[in-house]
């Protein structure tokens, strides 16, 4: 009943659902491959470099970064709003589609969501490890105390940040967490050793898989995405405000949630892809996401990616037509022909132009190619955080005060860091949990594969 | 169970109403809750507690390390000391340099802040920066703690047996003894020396100064037969026109100038401003503060005085001389003056007494003399005479000098044949210095004598004739020191001590000369109180003039680059260069810290294809960075002096490169610049702590400004859109409401020089950290306040402006509303102020700060050896203000109004039962201004000076269209200048580069 012509065969290869269990817990039940290894040493070195960086931090002071008096934020928050961009693709990707009823999401959604949840994980440290005085971060938790009238403010954005971010972290790993039950579950069943066997039957919960589980799972499940769809909205929105709710040129603009949301969409699926397409390779998992998953998310990335271009030209358009002198500085001048040229025309180029090669079926189909676009979308997104954050603190109203900011070796550290965190938890989802959601995908092997699909033809 | 009330209300209500009547005589033992006994036995449970706390303290309290502070209380505590009160003692500042009256505000006995002495008419309560950071000075670690024999520790026993043994050993031999000081301007002292010289026939004395009005002194000496610095009245001019001569920075009496100066530029009461030309062969400080500006190389100042002199001798029927034609055109210079006769003033900077010999004839011809220029109150600061200091040299090396005693000189660092000097000391019998610091001359004497800082001393001073002023000693010595007329006493075998000594000397010689005391004591008290003490002014007679013959060997149009030799606001002569306030102060204009570079124009740096940090060899010998200088004169390049020091103290020596070696030496009278310099490009580049790499308004309305011209037509002109904005400024929220008090500050555009005093005041108020070049670099200067420079767009003779920007206490803070934690609030009272420890420094406030006045705690400023300056070190701690809260790292600071003086004042007025006057409270800023330019008080207050300037058509507010509601003002700058004069414009001579290539070259970062 779900099948229809636009999405064709979702499942290749004609699985049974014994097939599809063994395919997908294929990894966790094999024998530790010596890549995975290999890759979970280096991300823990990178992981090592990072906690020196931010032990250097705590130490020494912010004074170790390369932000001065004039440009106070950097690549630590170039980079947290980066990671929470990213952190954006499981949610909207799982819940809007689930939402949707779009059934081609089921042998994706799981990976974006462990994604959402290492990326929010990552970004969540770059508040915290930006203040001046990280041991006193409990202050911005609005917690009774006996300090009379002296409480958060409730103004600021960076509260309202500290909210959106904790209540999006939640309710994504809640959605993640509830959607692999079932899937523990198949695991405790075809588990051999008895320590597995024990882990994996309280990480499932007990899960027996009865019909009215199945009832009462599926309403759960429904009503957390329900739940969770404004979050995905809200919280990229929220973050957008540290800049729009600002005085300063660049950042003062009332475009500012939907085009970080959208933003936020377009890096989170960028990333997805990135990722699907070496899962599928390393995996080989071509069966479960085929040409046609990537097809789609390339559909939507054209769509995405035109909107990002309007969402620029408009933003150069408000400047001008506003007439604001400062807006036409920062964006006519100082990003578009001034000293941050490169960085504003590597955003450009990345986000809105590149994207539309997708247009070209040969291209969308071209595995290779997709993949070096998306990872042109990640680095376009990067730069558009930079840009945002960098060009409007560097040359702001008065002239006197104009300064250049380079990043140290210990922001890079950090930003190194966060990577080896998001590679390791990736590696470790990878290896432990079913990186397809089982039943999501059974669910729909009858009608979409390639012996009903004929039928049906 | 027990009930607890936290009042007696719900104590009622717990014990219901009316049980106990309120007005019982009971109410003790209500109390007592009684339901229940208090059980006097201890449960096993409560034991348990008991025991669990107690040894889960114990272990707390023995865990962490609990800092050990000292804190003695008094014995006695002295009668005028209350802790957490200042007391102020007036005093004395001079150098040898620079003099000022001073107020030292001092608490718990220790010098904290040097203020001005509102009493003294020479400066007024102005300072500079030098004077302000001289606070520091006192609690430098480098200075000498003790008598030094051959660079060992010594006794004062021994070194006054030995050092008096040999002088009376040379004296009866006949040997000759000189004695070798600064300009010394106490008249006890002079007294003293000439008693020396008495007592060592001997002797004889003389003056070095390291910076030399030798010119002004002996043109003077020979068109009026006396050597002396007249009184320049910069305040009764209407034109001044200025031959390299930073007279507001550091030229004779920079403090009394500026003060001067300012009055004919405030525009708030008169509405008359002085016109200001200044000739000049770099970009000083008074030049960017100048109406008009031509550049000339320092070889043609004389060519051009002549040829100005000969154009007003023609019209005023006295004798022509030959000159080659000037390299800028005099015609209009000469009719100008000529219009203002009597009330302009001809000065120059020149040491060549021909050149000065030409000024005094032109302020001769214009009249200038006994109206804006005084010769019955001549100036003493300056005696030094350059040919007697070259004749020293030549007998010293030739061996005629038995024995030199050197006292607060240092001609081992700062005379230009340093070389010639210490091969002379070599050949002397005696050698001893008595100096308070360690230098390059103490180095290499025997006996260096230990001296006291200014604070620790008595001193007097006559910087004015007719202008007596007092110092007294604030702290005891801090080391075992001797002031350096003890030693001289001591020497000559007068067991007085300078103090008795110089109590005679007033007794004898100025209290006869007053007759408002009777009793000297009465008179003694009062001027050691007032620190001042101001002989009636006395007629104002005009010295007969003398014309002298003029030397026309003025050279024309040379070849080949020029190098003029300047000092800093903050380093001057390289004094006090172990202080890292100053050496961290930015200079005013090319805003570098901690170095010193050659300024070198724009179209010259185009041609040898420079641009800014570029090391070039000057002369084949001295690596250099450049620094591409708008408004430095093509073919000219300038390098300024006090830097290069080696034996100072950690925070001076090794920073920069030393330019004395680089003076001239022609006549027998010292030159501040060198022709024909060599510059070869290396290759190499150095790094500059600049804390301003941008250098034009990018067109904005910044800083507003007009002629005076349109100004007398419409007062409101530069600054027509202050009232559009007002209008457009409208907003749907309340505007705030100050129901008591709302401070405000104006600052007066026109008034402000742009020295950088305030900035050091500011520092010294409020332990503002000096963080050190590499940071100055990464600019993350903590200054609160800052002097924004801006250059207009024409980068060959640009146009300046300062601009001193402070946190500006908006009313609706685009900071306040972004902190999370609210540790930025807005008072009611209209501050905003910052709660450090409710800091976490996310740097948001900074973020959001349209005028970038808050400053982040980059990294642990104090008892860090990465930042070795004075927050690192026990003694030079013993400054810091224990009114302001020394931040830690990781939290942002700003300018707070000086809040603790807000308080102390308001305290104050509330003891005596008043309401605040307005003028009560003064801001470290502005008390310290030479310039008058800021002004702060009550805005609420209809009859306030900040008021009053308030509802000036000039005053805006700094970004007023982004409705942040500053609390500070400014007030336009008016330029001395109409268009057509603009027009007429002082043609130069030179080829000069302009254009695209420029521009970019002003704005390279």
């Amino acid at each position: 009943m779900y099948l229809t012509d636009a999405r064709g065969i979702l499942i290749k290869g004609n699985k049974t659902y014994s097939q599809v269990s063994g395919d997908v817990l294929r990894p966790l039940e094999a024998k530790t491959p010596r890549w995975w290894l290999v890759a979970t040493f280096i991300s823990s070195l990178a992981i090592a470099w990072g906690i020196y960086s931010i032990y250097v931090t705590i130490s020494t002071g912010i004074g170790t970064w390369g932000i001065n008096n004039n440009v106070g934020w950097g690549w630590g928050i170039i980079n947290f709003v980066w990671w929470i961009g990213i952190g954006h693709a499981g949610t909207a990707f799982s819940i809007f589609l689930f939402i949707l009823r779009q059934k081609w999401r089921t042998s994706i959604n799981r990976a974006a969501e462990a994604m959402t949840v290492v990326a929010v994980i990552c970004a969540g440290m770059y508040p915290l490890l930006h203040m001046g005085r990280v041991w006193d971060a409990f202050f911005i938790l609005p917690y009774p105390n006996t300090r009379g009238p002296l409480w958060d403010n409730f103004n600021s954005p960076l509260f309202w940040d500290v909210v959106a971010i904790s209540t999006y972290l939640m309710a994504s790993a809640v959605f993640w967490y509830i959607g692999m039950i079932p899937d523990l579950a198949a695991v405790r069943e075809r588990a051999t050793s008895k320590i597995k066997k024990a882990v994996y039957s309280i990480l499932s919960f007990g899960w027996v898989g009865t019909a009215k589980a199945w009832l009462r799972y599926e309403t759960a499940a429904i009503l957390l995405g329900g739940l969770a769809a404004p979050l995905v909205v809200s919280v990229h929105s929220v973050v957008s405000m540290d800049f729009a709710t600002s005085v300063m040129p660049g950042w003062h603009t009332t475009i500012f949630p939907p085009y970080f949301v959208v933003g936020a969409i377009f890096s989170g699926f960028g990333m997805v892809l990135t990722l699907m397409i070496l899962v599928r390779k390393i995996f080989h998992y071509e069966d479960y996401v085929t040409e046609r998953h990537v097809d789609a998310i390339a559909r939507i990335l054209t769509f995405i990616s035109l909107i990002m271009g309007t969402a620029y030209a408009t933003e150069l358009f408000m400047a001008w037509y506003a007439g604001g002198e400062y807006e036409m500085f920062t964006f006519m001048k100082n990003r578009a022909t001034g000293d941050y040229a490169l960085a504003f025309w590597t955003m450009i180029t990345c986000n809105a132009i590149i994207p539309q090669l997708f247009w070209f079926k040969k291209i969308r189909h071209n595995l290779i190619i997709v993949f070096i676009i998306s990872l042109f979308i990640n680095l376009g997104m990067w730069f558009e955080r930079y840009v945002i954050v960098v060009t409007s603190m560097s040359k702001d109203f008065l002239p006197a005060s104009w300064a250049q900011y380079k990043p140290t070796i210990t922001e890079i550290g950090i930003f190194v860091g966060t990577l080896g965190i998001f590679a390791l938890g990736v590696l470790l989802f990878f290896r432990y949990i079913p990186m397809i959601s089982i039943h999501e995908v059974k669910a729909i092997i009858k009608p979409t594969t390639e012996t009903n699909s004929r039928k049906h033809e | 169970m027990k009930n607890y009330y936290s009042s007696y209300e719900e104590y009622q209500e717990i014990r219901g109403p009316g049980i106990i009547p309120p007005e019982s005589p009971h109410d003790a033992e209500r109390n007592e809750p009684d339901e229940e006994e208090p059980s006097m036995s201890t449960s096993r449970r409560d034991f348990l507690k008991l025991m669990g706390f107690s040894l889960g303290y114990a272990a707390l309290a023995t865990s962490c390390e609990n800092p050990v502070r000292k804190a003695i209380p008094y014995l006695n505590q002295p009668l005028e000391i209350t802790p957490g009160i200042s007391n102020y003692y007036a005093s004395t500042f001079f150098d040898g340099d620079e003099y000022a009256g001073i107020l030292v505000k001092t608490r718990e006995g220790r010098p904290i802040k040097i203020e001005g002495n509102g009493l003294s008419s020479l400066t007024k309560g102005g300072t500079s920066a030098r004077i302000q950071a001289s606070v520091l000075n006192l609690y430098d670690l480098a200075r000498l703690k003790h008598p030094l024999k051959d660079n060992q520790q010594t006794s004062w026993e021994s070194i006054d047996s030995e050092i008096t043994s040999k002088l009376s050993q040379i004296s009866t031999q006949g040997g000759k003894i000189v004695l070798l000081t600064s300009t010394i301007i106490s008249p006890s002292t002079r007294q003293l020396i000439g008693d020396f010289m008495t007592n060592y026939p001997s002797t004889q004395w003389i003056t070095y100064d390291s910076i030399s009005a030798s010119g002004i002194l002996e043109a003077h000496e020979l068109n009026f037969g006396q050597r002396m610095i007249p009184d320049y009245r910069f305040d009764k001019a209407k034109l001044i026109v200025a031959f390299n001569a930073d007279f507001l920075g550091n030229w004779i009496a920079p403090v009394t100038y500026a003060k001067r100066y300012s009055q004919g530029r405030q525009l708030t009461e008169s509405d008359s401003m002085s016109r200001h030309i200044q000739i000049e062969s770099y970009m000083s400080l008074t030049g960017s503060n100048a109406d008009q500006r031509i550049q000339i190389k320092p070889s043609q100042e004389g060519l051009m005085l002549l040829n100005l002199y000969n154009r007003i001798a023609a019209q005023k029927g006295a004798p022509v001389y030959p000159a080659d034609p000037s390299p800028v055109e005099t015609a209009s210079l000469a009719a100008d003056l000529l219009q203002h006769e009597g009330a302009s003033l001809v000065i120059s900077g020149s040491n060549d007494p021909n050149v000065q010999i030409i000024v005094n004839a032109i302020n001769y011809l214009i009249g200038s003399y006994g109206t804006t220029i005084s010769l019955s109150t001549p100036l003493t600061l300056k005696q030094g005479i350059d040919r007697e200091m070259i004749t020293l040299v030549e007998e010293m090396n030739d061996g005629k000098v038995a024995a030199l005693i050197t006292w607060n000189v240092n001609p081992a660092y700062d005379y230009p044949e340093a070389a010639r000097f210490i091969s002379g000391l070599q050949k002397t019998g005696l050698t001893v210095t008595l100096t308070e610091r360690p230098d390059e001359t103490s180095q290499l004497v025997q006996y260096v004598c230990a001296g006291n800082n200014y604070l620790e001393s008595w001193c007097d001073a006559e910087p004015l004739k007719g202008h007596f002023s007092l110092g007294q000693p604030v702290i005891p010595r801090l080391f075992d020191t001797r002031q350096a007329q003890d030693c001289l006493l001591r020497w000559m075998g007068n067991e007085k001590d300078y103090y008795t000594y110089l109590q005679e000397y007033w007794q004898n010689n100025i209290f006869p000369q007053q007759s408002a005391k009777g009793l000297f004591t009465d008179f003694w008290n009062q001027c050691v109180h007032d620190g001042i003490f101001e002989m009636p002014p006395s007629e104002d007679v005009n010295t007969l003039y003398t014309p002298v013959r003029m030397t026309s060997s003025f050279p024309g149009v040379t070849a080949g680059i020029e190098l003029v030799l300047y000092q800093k606001m903050g380093i001057g002569t390289g004094r006090h260069a172990n202080n890292p306030w100053l050496q961290e102060l930015p200079d005013p204009i090319t805003r570098a810290t901690w170095d010193n570079y050659l300024c070198i124009s724009p179209s010259d740096a185009h041609e040898l294809d420079l641009a800014s940090e570029d090391v070039v060899l000057l002369n084949g010998n001295l690596e250099i960075p450049v620094i591409v200088q708008p408004g430095q004169p093509g073919g000219t390049v300038s390098m300024a002096l006090g830097y290069g020091r080696t034996n100072c103290g950690k925070v001076a020596n090794g920073i920069g490169k030393n330019a004395y070696p680089l003076i001239t030496m022609t006549d027998g009278h010292r030159n501040y610049f060198s022709g024909n310099v060599r510059l070869e490009k290396t290759g190499k580049t150095y790094p500059l702590g600049r804390t301003q790499t941008h250098h034009t308004m990018e067109g904005r309305a910044i800083v507003r400004e007009t002629t005076v011209e349109e100004w007398h037509k419409n007062p409101k002109s530069g600054n027509e859109m202050h009232q559009d904005i007002v209008k457009q400024n409208l907003t749907l929220y309340q505007l705030p409401v100050f129901d008591g008090i709302h401070w405000g500050m104006a600052i007066n555009l026109n008034a402000c020089i742009g020295c950088g005093n305030c900035v050091i005041s500011c520092q010294a108020e409020n332990n503002v950290a000096v963080i050190g070049k590499e940071q100055v670099r990464m600019r993350r200067i903590m200054h609160w306040m800052r002097i924004d420079r801006y250059y207009s767009e024409e980068a060959d003779n640009p146009e300046v402006v300062h601009m001193p920007v402070m946190c500006q206490h908006c009313d609706n803070a685009p900071c306040e509303n972004v902190c999370p934690v609210a540790a930025t609030p807005h008072s009611s009272e209209g501050l905003n102020q910052m709660a450090y420890n409710r800091c976490i420094g996310t740097r948001y406030c900074m973020n959001n700060c349209p005028y970038r006045v808050r400053r982040f705690n980059w990294f642990e400023y104090a008892n860090n050896d990465k930042f070795d300056y004075n927050l690192n070190n026990e003694l030079s701690k013993l400054v810091l203000n224990p009114d302001v809260t020394v931040r830690s790292r990781g939290v942002v600071e700003k300018c707070s109004f000086c809040v603790h003086r807000l308080q102390e004042k308001k305290l104050e007025a509330k003891l005596e039962n008043r309401t605040l006057k307005d003028g009560d409270i003064k801001t470290a800023c502005q008390e310290s201004c030479p310039a008058d330019a800021i002004v702060f008080g009550d805005m609420n207050d209809p009859e306030s000076a900040v008021s009053r300037l308030m509802v000036n058509p000039r005053t805006y507010q700094l970004l007023e269209q982004i409705h942040t509601l500053p609390s500070v003002h400014y007030m336009t700058k008016v330029r001395n200048m109409d268009p057509a004069d603009k027009k007429r414009n002082y043609k130069n001579t030179y080829p000069i580069v302009s254009g695209e290539e420029t521009t970019e070259n002003i704005s390279h970062e």
